[in-house]
């Protein structure tokens, strides 16, 4: 609670930079969130988050660009349009077997398949993608605003509500059965789960998700481009998921408060050496694959229970 | 017609380059089940590195390869013994990661140190041409090709006579069994993963003549390297080599039905259509 207060009073003392970083963060926070719920939760390969995520951008950039139709409702269409072709992916390569690291690569092929679709369709906006038509101040119906301050508000909150979802679906039966799948998903068949049905549900709720992401980037940005289906945007949503602690309710979030401000801030100073910051995520990559392979969160509880045990130490002998 | 022929056979020339580098990422997967995704990114190392030795110490690319391969195979032993080894068991999607770490550390050292300029290697010969009929065919091409063969042909002899190339063969057919034979995993895991850097390094020293150098184009030649090895089955050898030249082929003759980049598009396309009807790929062993 005073943590939610904290956020929502903070805007107010931020400039410009730390507002960015912090809709950045928020932002990768929610689309990790939402990957992990497939990725980490259930345990689904699926390495094409980024085709998903700039379908829902394109689908709500392109619906206002040529019909001025609302983002706010061509995000809602694009989440749909995101969840139908999550679950079309999901669907073939289960009725195909198409399973582990073969899914993986079919998922991030399907994401370049999409970039080099738009590339080459004009009315798509080709190489340069799809500007947003400018609008004078502020303008709630058409999701654009002058100032960072409600970007920061709407990521905040779609941030919260990514998180609301998960803890949620945590609780129920179903929650479970996505375990089930994950932790062995040939055993969980043979108890009764309905593995497709239950891998094809959250791959939908990940995916309207991801989508709807993907407008409130082009939205933020005024824009949208061929480089939302790239790896690298692939990369940084499962990275910051793995890093913070996959299938946690958490990890995704922490994952993301630790490598967004690092990311940006290393830009800003390193952006001039090209490259560098980029050097160092790898680095970073590297090093916690090696070192925290179930990511931080996992570190921070054993960290919690050493602290716990010591203090019951301490506690004992003065007792 | 004879454009077709023309376009096949620039197809077939390019695609045994294709072939050496597929052959590295799939003796890295059949032995160790890793998918490198760090295999382009090299590929792009060794084009600079042929372009320094070129530029700086006038050494012909072809007889680079004589310092190249060397070089890469032990670089390749390094990357397995420091960092993939750490992560033999774990799960795919950590795997995925840290060989993309690699590749963007990779990649992007190269775009601090070297700028993102294009650059070529010119060789004397670079026109050359031999002309059957009313074909053209390059001689740097075909000299690329045949190296390139010659290569794949002699690892093929190493996997299939030595002792060495056998127990790699053993491990990648069953690891448990090898290892009750006496096998030692941590050395062919060393060598696997260092055969097939220096099969990537061999292609990219091979290559740089014939395309032009900049950081970023290792993601071209890691994603035909991926439809390569699934076309053909992962961990397969036969299937690569086979595979990298179909591969060549059908990317060339792209060229008549469909503009700039949209043959990625097709490329990709068989790449999934093969994951669905034969995930297995012509001479794999299963999906």
């Amino acid at each position: 609670m005073v943590l939610l207060a904290f956020f929502l009073i903070l805007p107010l003392y931020l400039d410009a930079y730390f507002l960015h970083i912090m809709i950045m963060t928020f932002l990768f926070a929610y689309l990790s969130r939402s990957w992990d719920l497939i990725g980490g939760y259930t345990g689904q390969n699926f390495w094409g988050p980024s085709a998903i995520f700039g379908i829902g951008g394109y689908t709500s950039t392109l619906l206002f660009f040529y019909f001025k139709l609302s983002p706010w409702l061509g995000m809602l269409i694009g989440g749909i349009l995101g969840m139908i072709v999550g679950i079309l992916l999901c669907y073939v390569s289960s009725r195909f077997s198409v399973k582990g690291i073969y899914f993986g690569l079919a998922t991030l092929t399907f994401s370049q398949i999409c970039m080099t679709i738009v590339l080459n369709v004009d009315a798509f906006g080709g190489v340069n993608g799809v500007l947003l038509p400018l609008i004078k101040g502020n303008s709630l119906f058409q999701f654009q605003f002058h100032g960072k301050i409600p970007y920061y508000y709407i990521s905040f909150f779609m941030m919260v509500l990514s998180i609301y979802v998960m803890h949620y679906i945590e609780r129920t039966k179903s929650g479970y059965y996505y375990v089930a799948i994950r932790e062995d998903e040939d055993a969980a068949q043979a108890l009764g789960v309905d593995t497709l049905k239950y891998k094809l549900i959250p791959t939908g709720i990940g995916c309207f998700f991801l989508a709807m992401g993907g407008t409130l980037h082009a939205q933020y940005l005024l824009f949208v481009n061929p480089d939302f289906f790239g790896l690298p945007f692939t990369i940084e949503m499962i990275i910051r998921s793995i890093l913070g602690g996959v299938g946690t309710l958490f990890g995704p979030i922490i994952g993301s408060f630790i490598l967004t401000p690092l990311s940006e801030i290393s830009r800003g100073f390193l952006g001039g050496y090209r490259g560098v910051h980029m050097m160092i995520y790898g680095v970073i990559m590297i090093l916690f694959m090696l070192f925290l392979p179930r990511g931080v969160g996992t570190w921070l509880e054993k960290l919690y229970d050493y602290l716990e045990s010591f203090f019951e130490g301490k506690i004992r002998f003065s007792g | 017609m004879t454009l077709i022929l023309q376009l096949g056979i620039n197809g077939l020339l390019m695609g045994g380059i294709y072939a050496l580098a597929a052959i590295g990422l799939t003796l890295i997967f059949g032995v160790m089940g890793i998918v490198n995704f760090a295999h382009g990114a090299l590929m792009m190392l060794a084009m600079y590195s042929a372009y320094w030795f070129f530029t700086l110490l006038g050494i012909d690319p072809y007889l680079s390869l004589i310092l190249t391969v060397p070089l890469f195979f032990i670089f390749g032993g390094l990357i397995q013994k420091y960092i993939i080894r750490h992560t033999l068991g774990a799960p795919p999607i950590n795997q995925f990661l840290i060989t993309v770490g690699i590749m963007l550390f990779i990649e992007n050292a190269i775009l601090f140190l070297f700028s993102p300029d294009f650059r070529a290697v010119r060789v004397d010969y670079f026109g050359a041409i031999l002309s059957i009929g009313e074909l053209i065919i390059s001689l740097l091409r075909l000299l690329a090709f045949a190296i390139a063969v010659g290569l794949t042909g002699a690892l093929y002899l190493f996997l299939k006579k030595t002792d060495s190339g056998r127990a790699l063969r053993a491990v990648a057919a069953n690891k448990e069994a090898a290892q009750l034979m006496g096998i030692n995993l941590n050395y062919i895991y060393l060598m696997a993963f260092g055969i097939g850097v220096a099969c990537v390094g061999a292609a990219g020293t091979i290559v740089s003549p014939l395309f032009g150098i900049f950081p970023h184009v290792g993601h071209l030649f890691l994603l035909m390297a991926f439809v390569v090895v699934i076309l053909g089955g992962l961990g397969s050898f036969i299937g690569a080599f086979l595979g990298g030249l179909i591969i060549g082929v059908v990317e060339s003759l792209c060229t008549l039905f469909m503009p700039g980049s949209t043959k990625e598009a097709f490329v990709f396309s068989i790449f999934i259509l093969v994951l669905l009807f034969r995930p297995s790929g012509l001479f794999g062993r299963g999906g």
